[in-house]
């Protein structure tokens, strides 16, 4: 007993004071890939390269359109390797959840050459913005003192990567029970299902049953690449792709796997909608 | 093995065919008909050979036939046997082995659900790989198209065992559980509080990873095989590259060796880390666990450092690992190692200072030594039970060859010995990843790339941190696989919860079951 408070002692505080004061990340760390649509002379390349399909080329009518999809992105830096004008980087950023499916993806135009080449960006979209989240979480942390949340996490056929990431929450330097929020064992007691995917054949009944469960008001969020698209599995005979293909999904965790940070961020975006919710009227 | 395989030659002379060698020390032992019964039980029973794994193969388009592959090993001989049979297209049936050897179970069921290929004879013939209400389809099958939509789901019919008598009841769990694990459905048969038996119900997360291989360029399925078990994200790639290297004949850079070793082994410290303190935390001892979570975040923040993942992810690749380290990345590895072994001595010393902890584990979920080698259990419960098995020492690969360590071996098999010999590993892992360190060379880290000949097969086997991965390739046109077949450790491993389980209490389920902690996904794929 001695040892163990004795030690105990002796390490002190470990918690990281996220999101208040922005994680150490390591010089080496890859997070989302970002595009200069104007610089970028030939997609091609990174859209061969990309594992998942995240970025991908469709020409017609004399235009190339170029979308990115954050909800597929796995973070792995390919896209950056293969296109060779610079035009795609890879940066640290990872606070990329949105409540909006659509503000994973990005897209542009270009003029096409007859020679398969591109140049000319007619339009671009900007994605999701750094700012938008940041202060609805801070209005959420506001809030947190009102209430708990109970979070019911559900693999609905995740390769278990996400789960690595989401019990790290639940350690001394995450610790998540810090702003009340913790983890359940039933969905009974849930207010938030924390789902990864992506979601198979065999457990597409398992997640509705759990979601029926769920009392409201209720909150989805889909984790990782896998939960929003289906990820590198996609959809095929035992995939049905993301958690939104089976039950509606509120908050959206881009990663492979996210790590704890970006699933923090994502829960406490994903809490604002709750309380939205929670004095609107309950979904069925 | 070349001496066996002609023994098998003298032996068998109406049964073997032919012997190749495709890939130095890969024997494969072609037979001229399905039936591989009588030289599999003569490896097993004379020639004290193991069989890793059985798996099939649909060569109908090609060569009108399927194949059923059976590899096996020997202690003590670095190279493989494979024995591989056809199955005729016309009569898809082979013999079961499962009744004399009851390690194939799962494994023979598989090929008949995904390859529709019938195990004749088998004591329990009945789906595992598919469950009940999948209509009657073969996916691994070539005219099986990968994105077939396939009718709803329409919710279980499967049958279990059924319990009869007094006060003997049934407690089904799963497949969405109380913590955050993955899905599985457990159903206890329990009288009182003591369990009678577990059946097992597992291939919840089946998402068509082996068809997915087929379909995708090799230099995206290095992804793919990241995802098999995310927890072995790494050795899974290792294995995966491993096996494509040696199909294609691609020479791997002495220094990229070196770099893959030293990551696998910081996975496998990172998880045995995490393992000891969940054990720990479910047996009540809840303070253990909240150091051990904090010991391994100072593992992963230098996985984040050496590859740009915390779960070292993106950083194996066909020909070595694609980022080389430079000297600040090389010095964090010594400085963290010394942070985590001291961190790690308190943390044993935590745990075994407590007798309570001590008194749960001990005599709980015992596997006996004889059980486990007849259900060919293979790694870090193996080892628990006298399964004196490490690939990184009987089959040398990356740079294990020129590193010495040792292998902890226990007979006792419950959960705490199992906790041993992970305690034991991290301390030898330490250990080899300060001398892979000390001995690495330089040179390049990637081997130039090349294009990858079709038609060429070839096989890998990595020790996980969990134990035994095995990848089986066969190369296809304009850089694409034909067949991968992925063995994860926990296809081998279920079989022994069901044996560990057994009249022990309900409450202690979770805590055997953490000892073995096996994959999900990489037993569903």
């Amino acid at each position: 007993m001695f040892r163990i408070l004795q030690k105990t002692l002796s390490v002190g505080a470990a918690t990281a004071d996220y999101p208040r004061i922005a994680p150490r990340l390591a010089e080496q760390f890859r997070g989302c890939p970002e595009f200069d649509f104007e610089a970028w002379t030939d997609a091609r390349p990174a859209a061969d390269a990309c594992p998942t399909g995240a970025i991908a080329v469709c020409d017609r009518d004399g235009l190339r359109q170029v979308t990115v999809d954050y909800g597929r992105c796995i973070f792995c830096g390919e896209c950056a390797e293969a296109s060779s004008d610079g035009a795609v980087r890879m940066t640290q950023r990872f606070e990329l959840a949105a409540a909006d499916r659509r503000d994973l993806v990005l897209s542009a135009e270009y003029t096409l050459y007859p020679d398969g080449s591109h140049a000319a960006l007619q339009s671009a979209t900007s994605g999701p913005s750094v700012e938008g989240p940041g202060k609805r979480i801070e209005a959420a942390i506001q809030n947190l003192l009102g209430r708990s949340l109970a979070i019911r996490q559900v693999d609905a056929g995740s390769c278990n990567g996400c789960e690595q990431e989401i019990v790290a929450l639940n350690n001394p330097v995450h610790d998540i029970e810090r702003f009340g929020i913790h983890f359940v064992a039933s969905p009974r007691h849930a207010d938030m299902l924390l789902v990864t995917g992506p979601v198979t054949r065999n457990m597409e009944l398992a997640l509705r049953k759990t979601w029926a469960a769920t009392p409201d008001p209720k909150i989805v969020v889909a984790v990782g690449a896998c939960g929003i698209s289906g990820g590198i599995f996609g959809t095929n005979y035992a995939s049905l792709g993301g958690v939104d293909a089976v039950i509606p999904v509120d908050v959206y965790i881009p990663g492979c796997p996210p790590r704890p940070e970006a699933l923090l961020h994502g829960i406490l975006l994903a809490l604002g909608q709750l309380r939205r919710r929670a004095v609107s009227r309950p979904r069925s | 093995m070349i001496y066996l395989c002609q023994e098998l030659r003298g032996r068998f002379p109406r049964q073997v065919r032919s012997v190749e060698e495709p890939v130095p020390g890969q024997f494969t032992v072609l037979l001229n008909g399905p039936d591989a019964t009588a030289i599999a039980r003569h490896l097993l029973t004379e020639r004290q050979a193991r069989l890793v794994t059985v798996f099939a193969e649909d060569r109908v388009n090609a060569e009108g036939v399927f194949y059923i592959y059976y590899l096996f090993d020997r202690l003590g001989d670095p190279a493989w046997v494979m024995l591989k049979a056809p199955i005729p297209a016309d009569h898809p049936a082979f013999p079961s082995l499962a009744a004399e050897f009851p390690a194939v179970n799962w494994q023979e069921r598989e090929i008949q659900d995904w390859f529709g290929l019938e195990a004749a004879g088998h004591p329990n013939p009945r789906r595992v790989a598919l469950h009940d209400n999948w209509p009657d389809v073969h996916p691994l099958r070539k005219s099986f198209p990968l994105d077939t939509v396939l009718p709803p789901f329409e919710g279980e019919r499967h049958v279990y065992r059924p319990t009869h008598g007094e006060g003997v009841f049934h407690i089904p769990v799963g497949p969405v559980h109380a913590g955050i694990i993955e899905p599985g459905h457990f159903d206890f048969a329990v009288a009182g509080e003591p369990i009678l038996y577990l059946q097992l119900r597992m291939f919840y997360t089946h998402k068509g990873t082996e068809k997915l291989f087929e379909s995708i360029p090799v230099h995206r399925a290095v992804f793919l095989a990241e995802s098999i078990s995310g927890d072995s994200a790494f050795s899974h790639g290792a294995a995966f590259c491993q096996a494509i290297e040696l199909a294609a004949e691609i020479e791997v850079p002495a220094r990229a060796q070196f770099l893959r070793t030293i990551l696998l082994e910081l996975e496998r410290i990172a998880n045995h880390i995490s393992d000891i303190g969940a054990i720990a935390n479910d047996v009540g001892f809840v303070i253990a666990n909240a150091h051990s979570g904090r010991v391994r975040e100072i593992v992963l923040r230098l996985c984040e450092t050496l590859t740009g993942s915390r779960v070292l992810r993106g950083m194996v690749a066909i020909g070595g690992v694609r980022g080389d380290w430079r000297r600040p990345q090389v010095d964090a590895i010594e400085n963290t190692l010394q942070v985590v072994e001291r961190e790690f001595r308190d943390l044993v010393a935590i745990i075994q200072s407590s007798n309570s902890t001590r008194e749960r584990l001990q005599h709980t979920g015992i596997l006996r030594p004889d059980k486990a080698s007849k259900l060919g259990i293979v790694g870090v419960a193996g080892r628990a039970s006298g399964v004196d098995l490490d690939l990184r020492r009987d089959h040398p690969y990356e740079a294990y060859r020129h590193l010495t360590f040792s292998v902890p071996v226990y007979q006792a098999g419950d959960v705490r010995h199992r906790m041993l010999v992970r305690i034991d590993e991290v301390r030898e892992s330490i250990e080899i990843v300060r001398a892979a360190v000390a001995h690495m060379p330089g040179g390049p880290h990637r081997a130039p790339s090349k294009p990858i000949p079709p038609d060429r097969c070839a096989l890998s086997a990595v020790e996980g941190w969990r134990g035994e991965i095995v990848h089986w390739v066969r190369t296809g046109d304009g850089n694409r696989l034909e067949r991968c077949k992925v063995k994860d450790p926990s296809m081998n491993n279920w079989p022994a919860i069901v044996e560990a389980v057994e009249g022990n209490i309900v409450a202690d389920f979770p805590v055997i079951n953490k000892s073995f902690n096996l994959s999900y996904s990489g037993t569903d794929r």
